[in-house]
């Protein structure tokens, strides 16, 4: 090739300079991702050294108790899954219907304005304040008590903006062809959501709601504002029991001294983060299995 | 045209004559705004029964918006405004108490770009006769089968209507399948908004025949961009220019002898 084609001297110079930006550019890039990919990495062996000889059955079977190798976390366990449990049943229809709502009923004007506004808003306030907010309302307001409900109830709150948010968005990524389609063959608005956009969505809306879980599962600031005991020796029996969740009773053993109590608590951290990744898990499998590629 | 019908029929506003097929339906100075910008400026015209209606005209000139306007399909896009009436059997359609789901059962619509339901193919004709009707089992099977025959789809698909989506059919076919999807529930008038130009040419033509085939039994007013279309399929053509109807009558004398200026440069490719 000569090099009359490719104009004047000094264009390879400056060519070979260009090329060496966009490689500076990919491996800053790739230093970007690193960073996190690396200090979770270290996070993970340094939580698995130190709790390793605590992964063991009896981890999720034992009690808190005085002796660390006689403690586990059953009550929190089972205190985070049915805490987790009410507030998906509470919180989940209600964001969706929400959702809904907005989406495709509210007429666009100042009002709706006004909720989507304070719903993106609601999502973006501290957790403490929901937290303290629970304390007022379900513990003292209703007289619930520290109990379950009260704790199941304001996480429920708390997830509501999350849910109706990311409903919202997969509601609004059905094309608007599917809703012309159902109106031109004479469905009514009803039967438009309920036979086409609904179920269009779902897959959408489910990622979000198993997102949406997997946050609450992982809050703690809330529950310790309400009370949520450190010390819970039994399994609840009621909506109206005492509990505790995974990350307040690692929060506790972290904050005793012995430190045999600091490797329980790797222990539970490896526990909390095998349960989040097994959310975040079937989240990603959800969306890929039953995406509609329109 | 029933006798009953023609008596509805408003005397006063003038009726444009139109040999070989009484008018279904009576487009009366319908004007349509999106937001402040007008889309039609009060057109007037009326489509005969059992004929091949084109409206044709330059992009954005309302050719869209005045089908859509029949089955009352601009409502769903937010800030349309629609002043004007639409006569169809002897009722304004626009009338506060006429239910627009009621208007779409009776007047079917296919779009541009094909848009089937992410449903089996039975799913996808099927929806509007659950809907509609109640249908036992096998009078719905029937009922699918009648629809895709009409279609002309029933031999392509026949083994896979319960194993394969709607969209997994080629261009052509999605189409054929959304008129399938509107002929279920027996429409008197079909609208089709350009459904043809999404499609390669063999599609094209067999859309084409089939519309010759549903001549016989349905109303059909067709919007294309594509005069040749217009002149090989239609009966009647509409020339839409800037929401204004410039010019309406048989085809073949809209193309031979326009008698406006505007149609004539338009036809003979001198803008547009």
């Amino acid at each position: 090739m000569t090099v009359r084609s490719v104009a004047d001297a000094g264009w390879r110079e400056r060519l070979a300079r260009r090329e060496r930006a966009g490689a500076v550019f990919v491996a800053t890039c790739q230093v970007a991702t690193l960073v996190g990919l690396v200090f979770l990495g270290i996070l993970l062996v340094d939580v698995a050294r130190d709790g390793a000889p605590y992964l063991r059955p009896e981890l999720v079977t034992n009690f808190p108790s005085r002796f660390p190798h006689r403690a586990g976390y059953a009550s929190a366990l089972v205190g985070t899954v049915c805490v987790a449990a009410i507030m998906a049943l509470v919180a989940f229809p209600l964001g969706v219907l929400a959702a809904v709502y907005l989406e495709e009923y509210a007429r666009p004007g100042r009002l709706t304005r006004l909720l989507e506004v304070n719903v993106a808003n609601l999502a973006a306030v501290p957790s403490v304040l929901y937290g303290l907010l629970g304390l007022g309302l379900f513990v003292e307001g209703l007289r619930m008590g520290k109990s379950l409900l009260a704790g199941a109830l304001t996480l429920a709150l708390l997830v509501l903006p999350l849910t109706i948010l990311t409903a919202r968005e997969a509601l609004r990524a059905v094309p608007f062809s599917m809703r012309e389609a159902a109106y031109a063959l004479g469905a009514s608005r009803w039967e438009v959501v309920r036979h086409h956009v609904l179920p269009y969505a779902a897959p959408g809306i489910l990622t979000g709601i198993i997102l949406a879980l997997s946050r609450a599962v992982g809050e703690t600031a809330p529950l310790i504002m309400l009370g949520a005991l450190q010390y819970v020796p039994f399994l609840p029996r009621s909506v109206w029991d005492y509990f505790t969740v995974l990350p307040i009773q690692i929060f506790n053993y972290v904050s005793l001294p012995n430190p045999e109590f600091h490797r329980l608590a790797a222990a539970g951290i490896l526990l909390l983060l095998a349960v989040l990744l097994g959310l975040n898990a079937t989240a990603i499998w959800l969306r890929n299995r039953s995406r509609i590629r329109w | 045209m029933d006798a009953t019908v023609r008596a509805h029929l408003r005397p006063e506003v003038a009726r444009q004559a139109l040999p070989g097929a009484e008018p279904v339906l009576r487009v009366e100075d319908l004007r349509v705004w999106y937001g402040a910008r007008p889309a039609l400026r009060g057109v007037s015209l009326e489509v005969p029964e059992r004929r091949i209606t084109a409206v044709i005209g330059p992009s954005g000139c309302g050719k869209s918006t005045l089908v859509r306007a029949i089955n009352r399909m601009n409502e769903l896009i937010p800030e349309v405004r629609t002043e004007g009436r639409v006569w169809f059997r002897g009722r304004n359609l626009y009338d506060p108490d006429v239910d627009p789901v009621e208007v779409r059962v009776r007047i079917g619509m296919v779009f541009q770009k094909p848009n089937p339901f992410p449903k089996s193919i039975y799913e996808n004709v099927a929806f509007a006769l659950r809907l509609h009707r109640r249908l036992s089992r096998r009078e719905l099977d029937e009922q699918v089968e009648r629809a895709l025959r009409q279609a002309a789809l029933w031999d392509e698909v026949k083994d896979d209507l319960h194993r394969k989506s709607g969209l997994e059919l080629s261009g052509g076919q999605q189409q054929r399948l959304c008129i399938a999807r509107a002929l279920a529930i027996e429409p008197e008038v079909l609208l089709l908004d350009e459904p043809c130009s999404a499609l390669d040419p063999v599609s094209t033509a067999r859309i084409e025949a089939l519309m010759e085939d549903l001549r016989r039994t349905y109303t059909l007013v067709i919007v294309t961009h594509n005069m040749q279309q217009a002149a090989r399929v239609s009966d009647f053509t509409a020339f839409l220019l800037d929401g204004e109807l410039v010019e309406f009558g048989p085809t073949e004398e809209l193309f031979t002898r326009p008698r406006d200026r505007r149609t004539e440069d338009y036809i003979t490719g001198r803008f547009g």
